[in-house]
C-alpha cells in the first residue's frame, strides 16, 4: 500500500520536476553557486543555442555522479576549487578534455597534466593588513605570519576550509611537511581568536580592531568594495591594504575554479563546447567582472577594479595538482597542531 | 472513568496460543521498514570500505575533542531543551497568568526557524563587529576587543544556545500534549495528600509525562547530532564536523561513514538506556479529557515570572531573529518582482506535504503492526532501526539515498536493455521522488514518536471489543484507532511538514536540474555570505512554517475540549 503510494507520488512529482532529456543541451553538476555562473551560461546559450541545466551543491555531487554511473545525465562538473576536480580524477569519473582550443587558452599550471581538468578563473590567497596598524612592508611572506611579533593579531577562517588547506598544501609542497607543521603551529599561536566565520568576516574583524592581519581570497575585496546593498562592507574593504605575499621568491599562492568533463557525458560535444566557451575571451572577461576573479587566460584585459587594486603581482606557478595532492596531509596537520581548537 | 495504571499490563493479544499470521500486515510492515532502512544500511556498507584507516590519526589528535564537544553539545542542548520545554508546557497547561493563551501557540514559533538561519542572524547581531557590541563600544568609549569582555557567539556555548532555541519546541510540544491528557483527579489526589503544586508536578505530572519527554529529548538529541550548518558556522568541532572533514578534506568517505555509524550506535545506546529505565512502566488512559483543567492561580509576582519565563524563549527564538530577517528583507523588497518565488515555494510545499503524508502512513503501518504482533520482537526492532536515519547528517543521508536508488535504476536499465533492447535510464534518481524518499527516511523518527505514543495510549480493550464485534485488523485501525489518535496523527503530519520545509543538505544533493526550493534558494546566497539577498525567501520559509505551527497548537489544545 505504502509502496504503491510512494510510486504514485513519485510519478506525480516527476511530472513537474524538470527532466533534462532534449537534444541541444548540456547538464552541469556545479559546486559553484548558480547565481555566480548564470550570466555566463546565459551568454553561452545565446551564442550556441545550447540550453544549460544546473544542479548546485557544495558536496555530494561527485558521489551522485559515481553511483549514477553510465546512466548519469551529467556532462560537465564545475567546481569552486581544485579539490573536487582532484577527487574526480582519483575516482575515475572524468574523461580528458580533448580540445586544442582549451589547451591554447589556458596556461599549463592551471590544467591537470593529463588534461582531466582545467582551471577557468584564478584567485590568490593574500594577506589583508590593517591600514592603521600595519606598516607597508611590515609583512611580506606567508612565512612571516609565523613571526611572534604578530601574536594575538591574526584572524582567519577554519584551518579545515578548502582555501586554507590549499595554502597549507602549497607550504608543504614548497617547504616540506616538517617545516609546514612548525609554521602552522606558530601561526596558530599568533591567532587573535579561534578560527571562525568566512573570509569577509576576517576583514570585518580587522576593520573593527579585533585583529591586524587576515587571510583572504582576492575576489572578496572586489565584492566588498562594490557592495552598494550593504555599504558597511565598503568600509571594511577600505580599512585594509592588500599584501601579495612572497613577491621576492615563489609568488602568491593561487587557486582556481575549474571544470571537468564527465566520463559518461551524454552530450560530450556540447560539454566541450561549453568548456571552450568558458575559456574564451568573452567569458574570461565576464568572469572577472562578475566575481572579481582573475582570468586564467593570458592577454585578457582585467576589469578596472582589478587593475586599480591588484595591479601586477607575481603568482606562484607551481602546478595546482601538486598542491592539492597534499590536501589530506594538510588536514591532518590542522588536527595535529590543534589549529581550530 | 479515569484511570492511569503504572503497572505492567497484559499483552494486547493472548500470546500463549499460536496465532494465525496475517502475512499482509506483517510483510507490509517489514517491507516499508526495509525500504526506509536502505539508506542507513548503505551508510553501514560504505563504512566497510575506507580508503585508509583514519582512526590512529583521529585517536592521536582530534577524536577526544570531537567526543568531548559532542557530549557537551548534547548535554547542553538536551538539558536546556527539557528545562524550557517542560517548564513552559507545564506553566501554560496548569497555571493561569497573563498571556497564557498566546504563549500556548507562540512557544511553538521558534520551530519554524531553521537552525542555520538563526545562527547566521545571531552572529550578525552579537559578534564583535555587530550592532550590539558596536553600541557598547560607542557608549563606553572602548576601542578594541581587548578592553572588555563579551561572550563569544561563535563558540560551543553559542551553538548550544542556538540549537536549544529552535529545538526545545519538540519537548514543549510532546510534554504539553501529555500534560493535557493527564487526569485531573490524579493531580487533585496528590494535592489532597498534601503535595504543593510544585511537589505535585515533580511527583505526579512529571513521571507520567516522562515517556513523552523522552521522545522529545531523543528527537532533540538526534537533531543536535545531525546538525552541521550551525556547528560548522561556529567552528565547533563536533562529530559531524569530523564526518565532513574525513569525507571532503581527506577524501575518505568510508571513514566518514564509520564516524557516522559510531554516532548511530551512540544514539541506539542512548535510546535503549532510556527504554530500559522505564521498561516496567506502561500507561493507558481513557482519561477524563472532557473535564476541564483546574488551573492554579498565581500570585502577581509569580504571574510576572511565569510570563517572563514563557516570553523569553519566544522572543529569543523567534521574535528577534524574525525582526532582523525582516529588516534585511525590507531593504531588498525589489526582489519580489525578479525572483521566481512562487515556483520555489510551490516546490517546497509539494515536497513537504507529500513527505509528511507518506511518512505518517509508514509510521502508522509500523506502529500498528507492532500492536498486532506484540510477540514479534523483530518488528519492534525494525521500527526502531528505521528511525535511525534521523541521526545522520543530511548530506550523508543523501549519499545513502543515492546508492540504493541508483542501484535500482541501473539494474532496471540493464535488465530492460538485455531483454527488451531499450534502456530506461535513471527512473528515480534525480527526481523529486528521491527528495521525498530522503525526507521520509529522515523524519520517520519524528512521526513514529508521535504515532507510537498516541497508539500506545489506546487501551487494548478497544482492540478486544472491536475484534470481538467482528472487525478485522484493518477495519479496527480505520474505524477505531485512527479516529481515536487523530490528534497525534495531525501532530505528526504537521511536524514532518515543517521539518521538511527547513531541510537543506539532502535536498541540495538529490534535486533535479534547475530545481530550487525555498531552502536551497536561501542557501545559495547565504553560503556566499549574502544572507541579506535571500532574506525575503528565508522569511517565506518561516512564514509558511508558522501556519502549521499554529494549526498544531490548536489541534493539541482541542484534545482537551472542556477548557
Amino acid at each position: 500500500m505504502t509502496a504503491k503510494k510512494a510510486l504514485l507520488a513519485g510519478l506525480a512529482l516527476s511530472t513537474f520536476g524538470s527532466v533534462a532529456q532534449a537534444a541541444d543541451e548540456v547538464n552541469i553538476y556545479s559546486y559553484r553557486q548558480e547565481f555566480l555562473i548564470k550570466p555566463l551560461l546565459e551568454a553561452f546559450t545565446a551564442e550556441t543555442g545550447i540550453k544549460a541545466n544546473v544542479i548546485f551543491s557544495k558536496k555530494g555531487l561527485l558521489e551522485r555522479l559515481e553511483h549514477e554511473g553510465a546512466n548519469s545525465p551529467a556532462d560537465v562538473l564545475l567546481t569552486s576549487d581544485v579539490g573536487p576536480l582532484y577527487d574526480a580524477v582519483q575516482r575515475d569519473l572524468v574523461a580528458p578534455i580533448d580540445s586544442d582550443i582549451v589547451d591554447a587558452n589556458v596556461p599549463s599550471q592551471y590544467r591537470s597534466k593529463d588534461d582531466k581538468w582545467v582551471g577557468l578563473t584564478a584567485r590568490s590567497r593574500i594577506i589583508y593588513a590593517s591600514k592603521d596598524r600595519v606598516e607597508d612592508g611590515e609583512i611580506q611572506t606567508y612565512e612571516d605570519l609565523a613571526d611572534p611579533k604578530w601574536k594575538g593579531r591574526i584572524c582567519t577562517r577554519s584551518g579545515k576550509h578548502s582555501y586554507n588547506l590549499s595554502l597549507i598544501g602549497s607550504i608543504i609542497e614548497h617547504n616540506g611537511e616538517e617545516q609546514a607543521e612548525q609554521w602552522l603551529s606558530a601561526v596558530k599561536d599568533n591567532l587573535a581568536r579561534r578560527p571562525q566565520g568566512n573570509d569577509r568576516a576576517q576583514v570585518k574583524a580587522v576593520k573593527e580592531g579585533q585583529c591586524d592581519l587576515a587571510l583572504g581570497n582576492t575576489y572578496y575585496y572586489g565584492k566588498m568594495l562594490t557592495n552598494t546593498k550593504e555599504p558597511e562592507q565598503v568600509e571594511w574593504a577600505k580599512s585594509v591594504n592588500l599584501v601579495f605575499p612572497n613577491q621576492n621568491d615563489r609568488g602568491a599562492h593561487m587557486s582556481i575554479s575549474g571544470a571537468a568533463l564527465a566520463k559518461n557525458a551524454p552530450h560530450p560535444d556540447a560539454a566541450i563546447k561549453l568548456i571552450e566557451f568558458l575559456t574564451s575571451e568573452k567569458a574570461q572577461k565576464m568572469y572577472a567582472e562578475v566575481n572579481y576573479e582573475f582570468p586564467v587566460r593570458a592577454g585578457i584585459e582585467w576589469s578596472d577594479l582589478l587593475k586599480e587594486h591588484m595591479g601586477e603581482f607575481k603568482a606562484d606557478e607551481v602546478n595546482l595538482g601538486d598542491v592539492v595532492k597534499h590536501r589530506a596531509d594538510a588536514s591532518r596537520l590542522v588536527d595535529k597542531v590543534g589549529f581550530d581548537n | 472513568m479515569n484511570d492511569i495504571t503504572a503497572t505492567a499490563a497484559p499483552p494486547l493479544i493472548d500470546t500463549r496460543k499460536p496465532r494465525r499470521l496475517m502475512p499482509g500486515w506483517y510483510s507490509i510492515a517489514w517491507g516499508s521498514a526495509i525500504l526506509v532502512m536502505l539508506p542507513v544500511l548503505a551508510v553501514f556498507w560504505l563504512a566497510l570500505f575506507p580508503t585508509e584507516n583514519i582512526w590512529p590519526h583521529l585517536v592521536d589528535t582530534i577524536l577526544p575533542v570531537y567526543i568531548k564537544t559532542t557530549l557537551l553539545l548534547l548535554a547542553g542542548v538536551g538539558s536546556l531543551s527539557v528545562i524550557i520545554g517542560v517548564g513552559t508546557a507545564w506553566l501554560v497547561t496548569m497555571c493561569n497568568f497573563p498571556g497564557r493563551r498566546i504563549f500556548e501557540w507562540a512557544l511553538l514559533l521558534p520551530f519554524a526557524m531553521p537552525a542555520y538561519l538563526i545562527a547566521y542572524l545571531y552572529t550578525d547581531l552579537l559578534e564583535y563587529a555587530g550592532p550590539l557590541q558596536t553600541l557598547l563600544r560607542d557608549l563606553f568609549g572602548w576601542q578594541t576587543a581587548r578592553e572588555y569582555w563579551f561572550p563569544e557567539i561563535r563558540s560551543l556555548g553559542g551553538a548550544i544556545l542556538m540549537l536549544t532555541l529552535v529545538l526545545y519546541p519538540y519537548v514543549y510540544l510532546l510534554s504539553r500534549a501529555s500534560f493535557l491528557e493527564q487526569s485531573m483527579s490524579i493531580r487533585d489526589a496528590s494535592r489532597i495528600f498534601g503535595c504543593s503544586p510544585l511537589q505535585s508536578f515533580y511527583r505526579v505530572s512529571l513521571p507520567i509525562a516522562r515517556p513523552a519527554i523522552a521522545v522529545g529529548l531523543s528527537l532533540v538529541s538526534m537533531e543536535t547530532l545531525n546538525d552541521f550548518g550551525t556547528v560548522d558556522y561556529f567552528a565547533v568541532k563536533s562529530l559531524s564536523a569530523g564526518i565532513y572533514d574525513a569525507w571532503l578534506n581527506m577524501g575518505n568517505l568510508g571513514a566518514a561513514a564509520q564516524i557516522a555509524t559510531l554516532m548511530m550506535v551512540f544514539v541506539i545506546l542512548l535510546i535503549s538506556l532510556e527504554r530500559i529505565a522505564r521498561a516496567r512502566q506502561r500507561q493507558f488512559t481513557n482519561a477524563d479529557r472532557f473535564g476541564s483543567i483546574d488551573r492554579y492561580s498565581l500570585s502577581p509576582g509569580k504571574s510576572a515570572l511565569a510570563t517572563l519565563a514563557c516570553a523569553l524563549p519566544v522572543v529569543l527564538g523567534f521574535l528577534v531573529p524574525f525582526l532582523v530577517l525582516g529588516s534585511y528583507a525590507v531593504r531588498r523588497l525589489d526582489q519580489l518582482g525578479e525572483a521566481d518565488f512562487l515556483a520555489h515555494a510551490s516546490h517546497s510545499f509539494t515536497l513537504s506535504a507529500t513527505a509528511a503524508l507518506l511518512t505518517v502512513a509508514v509510521a502508522i503501518v509500523l506502529a500498528y503492526s507492532k500492536r498486532l504482533y506484540p510477540s514479534h520482537r523483530s518488528l519492534t526492532l525494525a521500527s526502531r532501526f528505521s528511525s535511525l536515519g534521523y541521526a545522520l547528517p543530511g548530506a550523508v543521508l543523501a549519499i545513502g539515498v543515492i546508492i540504493p536508488l541508483a542501484a535500482f535504476d541501473n539494474s532496471v536499465d540493464a535488465f530492460m536493455r538485455e531483454h527488451f533492447g531499450f534502456g530506461t535510464g535513471l527512473l528515480l534518481s534525480g527526481t523529486p521522488f528521491a527528495i521525498v524518499f530522503a525526507y521520509c527516511v529522515r523524519f520517520l523518527a519524528v512521526s513514529t514518536g508521535s504515532v507510537d505514543s498516541s497508539l500506545a495510549k489506546v487501551t487494548p480493550s478497544m482492540d478486544m471489543a472491536s475484534r470481538s464485534l467482528g472487525l478485522n485488523p484493518l477495519q479496527t485501525l480505520r474505524r477505531v484507532h485512527l479516529p481515536l489518535i487523530r490528534g497525534g496523527l495531525l501532530t505528526a503530519v504537521l511536524v514532518v511538514f515543517v521539518d521538511a520545509m527547513k531541510e537543506l543538505p539532502a535536498t541540495l544533493i538529490l534535486r533535479p536540474f534547475n530545481y530550487d526550493t525555498l531552502a536551497t534558494y536561501v542557501y545559495q546566497y547565504a553560503s556566499d555570505e549574502m544572507l541579506e539577498t535571500s532574506a525575503l525567501a528565508a522569511m517565506l520559509i518561516v512564514l509558511v512554517g508558522i501556519v502549521p505551527v499554529i494549526l498544531l497548537s490548536r489541534s493539541i489544545t482541542s484534545t482537551r475540549q472542556g477548557r
